[in-house]
């Protein structure tokens, strides 16, 4: 599904954000990526949503290698990743349902079915009521939300969430959390950038724990973490 | 087509709102010089038409004793290459005179000389200064008037003055193309972070490509209907103009239905100028995209 060997990034002439940085990420996994602010999560991520190209090491996705594979075909691989960003970047010109379209229509998917399909998920993440509500007159935790449905309408093979509960009260974060199971159970691949220890053990999936530019994988929180 | 919705927010874009009004002033410039084009272009061809393949030969009157003219005509339609002669009358060579000279030069007693009309084989080039040798044998102070050697000076000047309008009308595009390109550009800046989002999306450059196209498309339009709009009431001021003048030999400042066709290449060329130079802007800034 997706694979790093020994991947390094540096900004310019900088030192390297991220060093020798290997891991697979098996069909329909579930991970956690954790790591104090500054570690480079959002840079992995960058990495993994094909938005930076790493200054050195191989990155497969879906069993490409993306420094293989043509410019030309690189947004069929986009097509199959969501991402959730931490600041949503949601188009305030766009109403809550236009938003969450766009992964479709980048697709071509026809006008009827992007219209149920939208409707139907916006429902079911409690936004049923503000579908042509814009952002800017959405709370945060709606916006996140709106994020959330954007990133997975068009049910992708590998979902990347970038502190996707931040902005919400525990009650909606583990009900967030609950649909990327859901989704996560349909075979997409999930990777949850956060720092919130307490929803990383209570879901208790694999980590991939981020420290001084290089990257470990665990099968828990360590008790200094949890405590 | 046109109630696409964009994803781009461009009706915020300041630097959009004056691609219209720049479109427009080029579209009407454009108009001008191509229409002023298509005049001389006509003219010319009227003259090469009318006035090539054939001379005027003069006799001053006081050389017009008993049968000069008759022996002068013989000798012409013996010539190789001439393939009608004809006797000017003596009303119609005044009658030429009456724009130049005013109603009077029928009454006076002006001398007028002789004219002989002559009409060559289209191609051929007749030696005007052997056949004045030559017909001066019978008229010594006849003339040989041949009209291509200051005809094809002022066809030049024309032809000159053709390419140039066409050059002018060339920079008038290129300009055109500059204009588009720096507010494809600035529209590129102001919509960097959604283009980057619609990119991470898997849009394709085709995809954001046509969004800054059906824009263009929408905002060259708009200028260029209202520039060729404001050219044909210039033109058509113009041609009104025009029929008031008694000039024969001007070029008819009217423009034929035809010309009236080719006009709408202006608009037309500025739009699709307008598209391509957006198209092809957006999609060599995306190619910078990972």
């Amino acid at each position: 599904m997706l694979r790093f060997e020994n991947v390094g990034l540096r900004y310019g002439v900088g030192p390297e954000v991220l060093r020798d940085v290997s891991f697979a990420l098996a069909p329909g996994s579930f991970h956690f990526l954790t790591g104090s602010s500054g570690a480079g999560k959002t840079t992995l991520l960058k990495l993994m949503y094909l938005a930076l190209r790493p200054t050195r090491g191989l990155v497969h996705v879906f069993g490409q290698d993306v420094s293989m594979t043509p410019r030309t075909e690189l947004p069929d691989l986009r097509q199959n990743i969501g991402v959730v960003f931490q600041d949503f970047r949601l188009i305030n010109h766009l109403t809550a349902v236009e938003n969450v379209a766009l992964p479709l229509r980048v697709g071509g998917a026809k006008q009827v079915e992007i219209d149920s399909h939208v409707r139907e998920l916006l429902s079911w993440v409690g936004l049923g009521e503000r579908l042509d509500a814009r952002p800017s007159t959405l709370s945060g935790g709606q916006q996140q939300r709106v994020a959330i449905a954007r990133a997975v309408i068009n049910r992708p093979r590998l979902l990347l969430a970038d502190e996707p509960t931040g902005n919400v009260d525990d009650r909606i974060a583990v009900r967030l959390m609950y649909l990327f199971e859901e989704l996560n159970k349909t075979g997409t691949t999930v990777v949850i950038a956060t720092h919130n220890n307490a929803l990383v053990e209570k879901f208790g999936h694999p980590i991939l724990r981020l420290d001084d530019a290089e990257l470990s994988v665990r099968r828990k929180l360590d008790t200094k973490e949890t405590s | 087509m046109f109630s696409r919705h964009s994803d781009l927010p461009f009706e915020r874009d300041q630097s959009t709102r004056f691609l219209p009004w720049i479109v427009a002033l080029m579209v009407f410039l454009g108009a001008l010089m191509f229409a002023a084009a298509l005049v001389v272009s006509d003219a010319v061809d009227t003259w090469d038409n009318s006035l090539t393949g054939r001379m005027t030969i003069q006799i001053p009157e006081n050389e017009t004793p008993g049968d000069t003219i008759q022996k002068l005509t013989e000798a012409l339609q013996s010539a190789k290459d001439i393939t009608s002669v004809r006797i000017v009358p003596d009303a119609e060579a005044r009658a030429l005179l009456i724009p130049w000279l005013g109603e009077g030069v029928l009454e006076s007693g002006l001398p007028i000389p002789s004219l002989i009309d002559v009409e060559i084989d289209a191609g051929s080039r007749i030696d005007s200064v052997l056949l004045q040798a030559r017909l001066a044998e019978i008229a010594p102070n006849v003339a040989v008037d041949d009209h291509r050697a200051w005809l094809s000076a002022l066809i030049d000047l024309a032809r000159t003055a053709e390419i140039l309008a066409f050059a002018i009308l060339a920079l008038i595009a290129s300009a055109a193309v500059v204009a588009v390109i720096f507010t494809t550009q600035s529209g590129l800046a102001v919509h960097a972070a959604i283009i980057e989002l619609l990119h991470q999306m898997g849009a394709r450059d085709s995809y954001i490509a046509s969004q800054f196209q059906l824009q263009a498309l929408m905002l060259s339009l708009r200028g260029g209907v209202a520039g060729a709009a404001a050219a044909v009431i210039v033109l058509l001021f113009f041609g009104w103009i025009g029929r008031g003048i008694d000039a024969a030999f001007l070029p008819s400042l009217s423009l034929s239905l035809l010309d009236w066709i080719f006009l709408l290449l202006v608009p037309a060329g500025a739009v699709t100028i307008a598209m391509l130079t957006a198209r092809v802007t957006v999609l060599r800034a995306l190619a910078r995209m990972p």
